[in-house]
């Protein structure tokens, strides 16, 4: 170890400066929010009357509980969507797998908010389903009505957080834990209940608390459709509208801070000592067996009900984008291209600056989390580990919470040339959604740097390197691949945030996309420029993905070339 | 053996993963009672002979029969046949117990009786005050014991262990084959045991098949296959052997095996004449002193030593003889010194140790 602690000023040094930023733009502002929820207004002595004055008022007790159903509700339709795509993916030979794989993405690289008031023009009260329900057989389903038009919308588009992580889980399941299950004369269902399921478990419930703090966070779902009384829309519009005086805000805040804690430990829990990932020689995943003709018949037509339902908020919005007037009719009366010619012409400030704050954002994510994940995993500063908890920590931060906790903290704050607060300035957006994606770029960076073997280092500094050039020489160009895919990760998901951005954007030309398309939606006329704007931020956001993606592929296939060389070099 | 115990009966077996022809027209008989091995390189199609006889992989053509049940189209759930993966497969969120329980809850055996089972087989292997327990919190040869106690417990018609030793260290491997083997002694269950490892399977089996590309090469006891191996692929796999390719000729009254290099050996008189290769392991063959007396049977050569390796209990020297180089086995005993390179010797062998083989 004391080899190791030598030249570690520079680490010493970047690990520090990363702490500074962390506790600055997370920790205090949370801290912030923390500490407002449990003082006084008027004697600023520490207090329960916060808490006390919000279950005493009947709208926010309705709205917790309205969060907490809509949530749990969201998980439980999310796992009825996953469960069978995933069984069927690693339990037969299956064509419609890749379908399916793809099926896991397409949700992903659109927002929720975005397809939510496309959604509203296929499956609401007046929607193109309901109207033909009702003229073939004479009734309607209430889809979108209140609570449920939130749960339809959160749960087709986050399932794929269970079908990855559920799918992962039965592909490591080692094929000899199912075999000898049938050797001792298990088959069939009780098979699935005691061996595979359990086996698969730790996956669904890291799966299942991810959708529940996604949509127990989200804000702009339930704004753009309206639905006021859930926890979010309400800390959101009692800080709006009361101003940032008020501690209900706060209290919200802490409320949903909990709760994504509570989600994550619960994940923690069911996963912890249980990394049943055993893939031993003989090969994992689940026996694969065909499927009978009618068997076929059955799966297909599942998988593409399926797919028609999570492709609907797509394709509802291509048809608001296109169509002219939309309003009690199957499909829109007519198209045009008005509506992309009035994005070009009059919104383009908002792509713009989606480009500007997203790209900054991921770039500064990428440095930091290589800092972390250099810090962390190759010195042994004391209490290196801090830093990797920070930067997870962003996480269990709702963005509405990082939003009030900015506003508050830095709104007496004045930046020097500039002349404005740090809160209205547009630096603060780009810092939030860093703050917000890093933990996207951490998770990126801190696996390719884990590829990185220790030895290559090691060799540079044999041959004179020191440790910042073995940094710069060896460490980023092998981590290059997994830096790549961080940025873009984050790049994708910071250029469609919404619920931090909405709290911070002081002046309109200032504004992202989905700040615009949140503006644009807000009016029955502004739903074709606001599709058109999604569309956009869709071709966006999928380019990205898409690349992040390659990236990915790309390192895993070179880490696999690498590790079969230093196997044939060891035989 | 007893009387519970049931033979496996083989009938033609083949069996293809798509394409690839696997298992060639598998033919066996395995005694009720009989620790049996399968032996043979990687590859050779030993894990996918035992996973059809326990009811996994492809459909195979031919029968497969246990006692006198064609078991071929049973599912694997159906055929009580106990067997033992080479990653042991203990399912991790149960406990020890738990594990050995499984097999007799799946057979709906009474709880009041499931208890003294478990506990029984747990006391056989040695580890009911592990009970408790998770797969994780034991060691490797622990995880075998539950692995085997797991699978016993169930009182299968037939025993299949495939590879049981190989994720073992070296030292615990020989105690674990001999505890293997005790077991199967006081179950006088029908066993079989793969393995690639061929001092395994001498060690612990009543008889053996050798497996090469899904054929299998030769059937019998350790001691047979050694001594009498039917093709140069047994005999080499069994061990060191020295090959010289040749023919038999008629040469006077009898049969000899000549040599490329004109060595000659005198064979049985009804050997055939045509292409043969002559086989003999490197321990029949002595270095003696030039001069000394050998009886009539015993060939004896003049060579020179053109290596040689210690080996610790015995030397192995590479010795040239006319053109052909053999391995020849000393016994080492301490102060004797090593011939050196180059040294003239003379090898003897004794006639009666060559095995003549045609390929
Ligand atoms: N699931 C499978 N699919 C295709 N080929 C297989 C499969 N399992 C085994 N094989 C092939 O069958 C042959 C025999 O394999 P195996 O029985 O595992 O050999 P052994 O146990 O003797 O090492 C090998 O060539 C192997 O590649
Ligand atoms: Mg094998």
């Amino acid at each position: 170890m004391a080899a190791q602690s030598r030249g570690q000023w520079g680490a010493a040094g970047a690990g520090l400066a990363v702490l500074i930023l962390l506790l600055a733009f997370l920790v205090i502002p949370v801290a912030k929010v923390v500490y407002v929820a449990f003082v006084d207004v008027n004697t600023g002595g520490f207090t329960l009357l916060n808490f006390v004055d919000f279950f005493r008022t009947s709208l926010f007790r309705e709205s917790f509980v309205n969060s907490l159903y809509v949530a749990g509700m969201s998980v439980v339709f999310a796992s009825i969507i996953s469960m069978p795509l995933a069984y069927f993916t690693t339990r037969f030979n299956f064509a419609g797998a890749a379908l399916i794989q793809t099926l896991g993405v397409i949700p992903l690289i659109m927002p929720p908010f975005v397809g939510a008031v496309a959604m509203q023009m296929l499956f609401g009260a007046n929607g193109s389903v309901n109207l033909l329900l009702d003229e073939w057989f004479g009734f309607t389903i209430p889809f979108m009505e209140g609570l449920n038009g939130v749960i339809l919308v959160e749960s087709i588009h986050y399932f794929p957080f269970i079908l990855i992580n559920l799918s992962a889980s039965l592909n490591n399941i080692d094929r000899a834990m199912e075999e000898s299950a049938q050797n001792l004369g298990a088959h069939g269902f009780r098979l699935f209940r005691r061996i595979v399921f359990p086996l698969a478990m730790p996956g669904f419930a890291a799966g299942a608390a991810l959708v529940f703090l996604k949509v127990f966070d989200d804000l702009g779902t339930p704004l753009l459709l309206n639905v006021n009384n859930m926890l979010a829309p309400q800390a959101y519009l009692r800080i709006s509208s009361i101003g940032i005086t008020d501690p209900m805000g706060y209290v919200i805040s802490v409320i949903l801070v909990a709760f994504s804690l509570l989600s994550l430990w619960t994940s923690y829990l069911a996963t912890r000592g249980r990394d049943y990932a055993s893939v031993q020689k003989g090969g994992g995943g689940l026996m694969r067996r065909d499927l009978r003709p009618w068997e076929k018949v059955g799966a297909w037509a599942l998988i593409l009900f399926i797919l028609a339902l999570v492709l609907s908020p797509h394709f509802g919005l291509l048809l608001l984008s296109f169509g002219t007037i939309w309003s009690f009719s199957v499909l829109p009366d007519g198209f045009t291209l008005a509506h992309y010619r009035e994005v070009f012409s009059t919104a383009l400030p908002y792509i713009t600056n989606t480009l500007l704050y997203a790209g900054l954002a991921a770039l500064f994510d990428v440095i930091v989390a290589t800092a972390i994940a250099y810090v962390v995993w190759r010195t042994d500063l004391p209490g290196r580990k801090v830093l990797d908890y920070l930067g997870t920590a962003a996480v269990a931060v709702p963005g509405v919470v990082l939003g009030i906790g900015y506003l508050r903290t830095f709104h007496d704050l004045n930046v020097p040339i500039v002349g404005k607060p740090l809160a209205s300035w547009w630096v603060i957006i780009v810092i939030a959604l860093m703050i917000r994606r890093l933990p996207y770029a951490l998770r990126a960076c801190t696996a390719a740097l884990q590829q990185v073997s220790v030895s290559l280092e090691e060799a540079a500094q044999n041959l004179g390197a020191g440790r910042f050039d073995t940094v710069r020489r060896i460490v980023v160009p092998l981590m290059a691949g997994g830096i790549a895919a961080g940025f873009v990760t984050s790049f994708a998901t910071a250029a469609v945030e919404l619920s931090a951005t909405i709290m911070l954007v002081s002046a309109e030309s200032d504004a992202p996309l989905s700040y615009g398309i949140y503006v644009y939606m807000q009016t029955a006329a502004g739903r074709g420029p606001g599709a058109a704007l999604g569309v956009l931020a869709v071709i966006i956001v999928g380019i990205a993905t898409w690349m992040s993606h390659r990236f990915v592929e790309r390192t895993r296939a070179t880490a696999e070339a690498d590790r079969k060389l230093a196997a044939a070099a060891g035989a | 053996m007893n009387d519970r115990s049931q033979r496996i009966l083989i009938e033609n077996l083949h069996l293809s993963f798509g394409d690839t022809h696997v298992l060639k027209g598998i033919d066996l008989e395995i005694a009720p009672g009989e620790f049996f091995a399968f032996l043979g390189p990687s590859g050779s199609g030993k894990s996918t002979l035992l996973r059809a006889i326990a009811g996994f992989g492809p459909l195979p053509e031919g029968r497969i029969l246990i006692g006198d049940e064609d078991v071929t189209r049973q599912p694997p759930w159906a055929r009580n046949v106990g067997m033992v993966f080479q990653s042991y497969a203990l399912w991790p969120h149960m406990t020890v117990w738990k594990n050995v329980a499984f097999g007799l809850e799946e057979r709906r055996v009474p709880k009041a009786e499931i208890t003294p089972r478990v506990e029984r087989a747990l006391d056989m292997v040695g580890l009911l005050e592990l009970a408790d327990r998770r797969p994780s919190q034991l060691s490797g040869g622990q995880q075998q014991r539950v692995a085997l106690a797991r699978t016993i417990v169930v009182e299968p018609r037939v025993l299949l262990l495939d590879e049981p030793l190989s994720n073992l260290d070296a030292n615990l491997r020989i105690q674990m084959r001999r505890e293997l083997r005790s077991l199967q002694r006081k179950l006088g269950i029908t066993t079989i045991f793969v393995t690639h490892d061929q001092e395994e399977a001498n060690t612990t089996s009543d008889r053996m098949a050798v497996l090469d590309q899904g054929v299998i090469q030769q059937v019998g006891t350790p001691m047979e296959l050694y001594d009498n191996p039917t093709n140069l692929f047994v005999a080499g796999f069994l061990g060191s052997a020295n090959r010289l390719p040749g023919r038999i000729v008629t040469e006077g009254a009898g049969r000899v095996f000549r040599a490329e290099n004109d060595i000659v050996i005198p064979v049985a008189a009804d050997e055939p004449e045509g292409e043969a290769t002559a086989i003999f392991r490197p321990q029949n063959v002595h270095l003696k002193a030039q001069g000394e007396k050998t009886d009539e049977s015993t060939i004896c050569l003049p060579g020179r030593i053109a290596h040689s390796e210690f080996l610790g209990s015995l030397i192995r020297y590479g010795v040239d003889l006319a053109g052909t180089e053999i391995l020849v086995d000393e016994p080492h005993q301490a102060g004797q010194p090593v011939l050196p390179e180059g040294a003239d010797v003379t090898a003897c062998l004794s006639a009666d140790q060559v095995r003549i083989l045609r390929e």
